[in-house]
């Protein structure tokens, strides 16, 4: 037996049944790698250790009757943007750093009714606004496979655990590519599913058109039991949508045979590293030799995916971060003078730099004058984005490219450039904006750091992307590799 | 202020009469402890998010059917966008450029008579905000969010009203019509039923509008009246004294009667309305139309024509007496039990009945006088057994007692005299007690008929039948 960090949610789910280790077992391995990992790479923001004893002992007493469900004992960590009853939510933000939230996410409640055990609450960009986890109010996470480089964001610090097998899933919201770009950044398997897919009720809202909640894991097949359970229509979110979930884990290991795949023709360009692009094409080759047939096709519009982006996120941003104004919970300054007081120092004091830049941005977006030619041409232009896509899959059944343009970057390159940061979600941000399914999974290093190949599909196609992702997992052994000190 | 015309606009804000908010299942009545009903989703919390109560929407369109509106295929919820302690999302949820209701119109009767048509630009859905509280919070504000949520109507007129009167017969009417459809209760002191008015003047014969003022918030008809009436001699004024009228929200204050400024348009909000990206549209086929016309109850103008030509009612009572359902319905129960009086019960309804509930403060269906018991003391009437005016008295004793017209009259022995003999008799002691009004009469000082009816009534009681009386009478006056 390999030891229990070593495997993914999977495994340790079919070992729990089996009773080959317990859930207590599995809770004291996973929070000794966190918290011994904590001062070197800052995934967490709350670790849960009491709480997820008695879970996990309670989840032990669940198995040892054999009535458990499908994670039953399994340990996950969620984002700290998803809300959990009695523990602290924050955000990533100082606004929130004293907001224990009164009620659990409807992700959070479903994969609690599935059996998992939760660890703790995960680091992420302040308000998942960021493409490093560096707008952090509690400090930037690592990345596992070089400290000095940022593991991506926003959901970086459950990158990061997957990555350094802290534990073996974590729940993340991808809203320009916070699920893909820290995945491939990390060398883990990240899954955002199709807007609608998953309720998004009891996440904290950044761009409500574009959020979507979804998995990190090791593997494309943990990828599927994490979703099927995670996955449904909400009555709560009036965005959720009334469709059945399928076996996302049944549907695995179909032959590829004849799949139409398409390059997106816009990916290869010259802001992609030559030496990422080699990556990618090495796995297209892989997909050639499973049976799959590559064409060329082009989505004329995707290169304004990142001024459209910056236009309808900041001004959903805007209006969804309204309602922290230090009146009813979360941060509110000493000693308000007046109303106009309270509002201004309480904002002021409680969001971070990147998250006021997209406030004002939004603002000023929406404003008077300038809502025509900002936010209603954006979404004109995210129509014909969304079109695109639509007519490229007529003709294949998934496009594919690389996730990001560049493997990790250093700490505090990019701090400084707003734009260079945002261009690194260029790859990503189209998915988000026609709302589909897209993966990334590990293909390979450019020297020690890990390059992830990404996958996108029609709505709801998640059932085809996974597979796909499995497919590729079988004939390679990238998503095995665990960063060295955390083997 | 001859020489000038006035022009409003109402916007009507009517919140429906839903058990739960328009967008959490919290519950809507009235008067709970501050914040116990909010739920997460009323007070914001992070995370949470709406979602649409499909009751709200059949009201909002069965008030769209009956003015003869466009009910939109597609509407959208936009969210307004401004900071205030009693809205807790920091933005209200509303709908802006495709409201559901669209283009219709209400007909309002003037003084003289004649039917006005108001056009309606538009109502719309949205959800109210919270109450900010002072009272017993010294140099402190409290918020109670139990409103925050609940679901409105905005009902917006086309700027066609031209005087304070034609506003409040236009709220009056627009107030007895979402009533009678069941959509709001139209309590106006609980802030049920309120409006803000968009009043400009300018020259007669003029064709741009002059600049408009808002005066937000009126909750009683009257206020309405008194706060147009203040604003326009405050405008036209301003404008002979040569100054010019700013563009600002105006606060009526009841207790001073006079409007004043709140803020002007330099430092109004841009409220960055867009479409609200956690609700989805709102898409309204035929057949959903279809089933909500199916609802919608006789209305106000259809009932009045129809009581006017059923009864053969003036356009006037016809008016009064569909004023509210409950009334229609009292007076139509009074013509059930007495068929044959349909006029007579209108005016009883009308008069005794109201001023009876007038005078307590009573709701028709409180009335202490049922209809059946009414539709009886009009039969007395009619055939005979009380005048009118002993109808009062007897009505009086029923409306104190609950006791029938049939029982009053005869504990009380309130039948009237028909018995000519009986009543020549009374009129032979009168004239034999009064022998010098009787020789002034004889000589042709007419007038003093009347005292000799009133004497002869004086004995009977009021119970002589008054126009046997007057027949009598005046035979033996007359010699």
């Amino acid at each position: 037996m390999s030891e229990l960090h070593h495997m993914g949610l999977t495994e340790l789910a079919a070992g729990l049944r089996a009773r080959r280790f317990s859930s207590v077992e599995l809770a004291e391995v996973f929070l000794g790698r966190i918290e011994a990992s904590q001062p070197a790479l800052n995934a967490f923001i709350s670790v849960t250790r009491e709480q997820a004893l008695a879970d996990a002992a309670a989840a032990d007493r669940i198995l040892a009757a054999g009535t458990g469900g499908a994670l039953t004992g399994v340990p996950i960590a969620h984002k700290d943007l998803f809300c959990t009853q009695g523990v602290r939510t924050t955000c990533g933000s100082r606004m929130l750093g004293n907001f224990v939230s009164p009620y659990d996410a409807t992700v959070v409640a479903k994969l609690k009714a599935a059996g998992a055990v939760m660890l703790g609450k995960t680091n992420m960009d302040e308000f998942a606004m960021g493409s490093s986890n560096e707008t952090s109010f509690f400090g930037p996470v690592k990345n596992p496979w070089d400290p000095r480089l940022v593991p991506g964001g926003s959901s970086g610090g459950s990158a990061a655990a997957v990555a350094a097998r802290l534990v073996p899933g974590a729940t993340a919201t991808d809203t320009g590519g916070s699920i893909r770009q820290p995945a491939a950044l990390c060398g883990i398997t990240g899954l955002k599913p199709t807007y609608g897919r998953v309720s998004r009720y009891g996440m904290v809202a950044f761009a409500s058109s574009l959020d979507q909640g979804g998995t990190l894991t090791a593997s494309a097949a943990d990828a599927a039991l994490m979703l099927r359970e995670m996955a449904g229509f909400d009555p709560k979110d009036s965005t959720s949508v009334e469709r059945e979930v399928p076996d996302y884990v049944a549907a695995l290991g179909a032959p590829l045979e004849g799949l139409k795949i398409g390059l997106l023709r816009e990916f290869f360009d010259k802001g992609l590293e030559p030496a990422n692009e080699q990556r990618i094409r090495e796995a297209l080759k892989v997909y050639e030799s499973l049976g799959a047939r590559l064409t060329e096709v082009s989505l004329p519009n995707l290169p304004l995916s990142v001024p459209v982006y910056y236009v309808v996120a900041p001004a959903e941003c805007s209006s969804n971060l309204a309602r922290f104004d230090g009146v009813r919970y979360g941060h509110r300054c000493e000693n308000p003078r007046d109303l106009m007081d309270l509002y201004r120092r309480s904002r002021g004091e409680g969001f971070g730099a990147e998250v006021k830049r997209r406030v004002m941005t939004g603002t000023y977006v929406l404003s008077a004058g300038y809502y025509d030619a900002y936010y209603l041409k954006a979404q004109r232009v995210r129509q014909l984005i969304s079109a695109d896509f639509t007519r490229a899959f007529e003709s294949v059944d998934v496009v594919m490219g690389p996730t990001t343009p560049t493997p990790a970057f250093a700490l505090g390159a990019k701090t400084s450039d707003p734009i260079t940061m945002y261009l690194n979600d260029i790859y990503t941000i189209g998915a988000n904006l026609a709302g589909l399914p897209g993966v990334s999974v590990p293909c390979g290093f450019v020297g020690e750091l890990p390059v992830g190949l990404q996958i996108v599909g029609p709505h709801f196609s998640e059932a085809r992307l996974l597979n796909a992702a499995h497919a590729y997992q079988g004939a390679t052994d990238w998503h095995t590799r665990i960063p060295r000190g955390f083997a | 202020m001859s020489g000038w015309e006035t022009v409003i606009g109402l916007e009507i804000h009517a919140q429906l009469a839903t058990r739960s908010k328009i967008f959490s299942g919290s519950a809507t009545a009235y008067g709970a402890p501050p914040n116990a009903q909010a739920s997460l989703v009323d007070l914001g919390y992070p995370g949470v998010l709406p979602v649409l109560n499909g009751a709200a929407v059949r009201m909002a369109v069965k008030l769209g059917l009956a003015i003869g509106a466009t009910i939109a295929p597609v509407s959208i919820f936009a969210r307004k966008n401004y900071f205030y302690p009693d809205l807790p999302k920091g933005y209200q949820i509303s709908q802006y450029e495709l409201p559901i209701v669209a283009r219709g119109s209400l007909d309002i009767v003037l003084d003289d008579g004649t039917v006005k048509r108001v056009g309606i630009t538009r109502a719309h859905l949205e959800e109210d905000a919270g109450k900010s509280l002072h009272e017993g919070l010294p140099g402190m504000t409290g918020v109670d969010l139990n409103r925050a949520g609940t679901p409105l109507v905005e009902i917006v007129s086309e700027p066609e009203l031209r005087s304070a009167k034609e506003a409040v017969a236009y709220m009056k009417k627009m107030h007895t019509l979402v009533r009678y459809l069941e959509i709001c209760d139209g309590n106006m002191q609980e802030g049920s039923f309120r409006c803000d008015a968009n009043v400009s003047v300018r020259k007669s014969g003029a064709t741009k509008f002059g600049t408009r003022a808002e005066i937000k918030n009126l909750n009683s008809f009257r206020f309405i009246e008194r706060a147009i009436n203040y604003e326009v001699a405050r405008q036209i004024e301003l404008l002979e004294g040569g100054g010019t009228v700013v563009q600002e929200t105006r606060l009526y204050d009841p207790d001073k009667g006079e409007t004043r400024s709140m803020r002007s348009k330099e430092e109004a909000n841009d409220y960055r309305y867009f479409p609200d990206p956690d609700l989805l549209p709102v898409v309204l086929d035929a057949a959903f139309i279809e089933s909500v016309r199916a609802t919608l109850p006789e209305l106000p103008d259809q009932k009045a024509a129809r009581l006017g030509s059923q009864y053969g009612l003036s356009a006037y009572d016809a008016g009064v007496l569909t004023a509210s359902r409950e009334l229609a319905d009292y007076y139509e129960a009074v013509v059930r039990a007495a068929p044959a009086d349909a006029k007579l019960a209108a005016n009883w309804v009308m008069g005794e009945l109201c001023a009876a509930l007038n005078k307590e403060s009573l709701e028709v269906g409180a009335a202490r006088v049922g209809p059946a018991a009414l539709g009886g003391l009009m039969r007395k009437i009619s055939d005979q057994t009380v005048s009118g005016n002993v109808a009062k008295i007897v009505f009086a004793s029923m409306w104190s007692s609950g006791a029938s017209a049939e029982t009053v009259i005869e504990q009380q022995g309130l039948r009237q005299i028909t018995d000519s003999g009986e009543i020549e008799r009374l009129i032979d002691e009168v004239m034999a007690a009064n022998p010098k009004q009787l020789a002034e009469y004889r000589s042709g000082k007419d007038k003093l008929f009347g005292f000799f009816v009133g004497q002869v009534m004086k004995a009977t009681g009021g119970k002589a039948n008054p126009a046997q009386l007057n027949e009598l009478l005046k035979k033996k006056l007359s010699g």
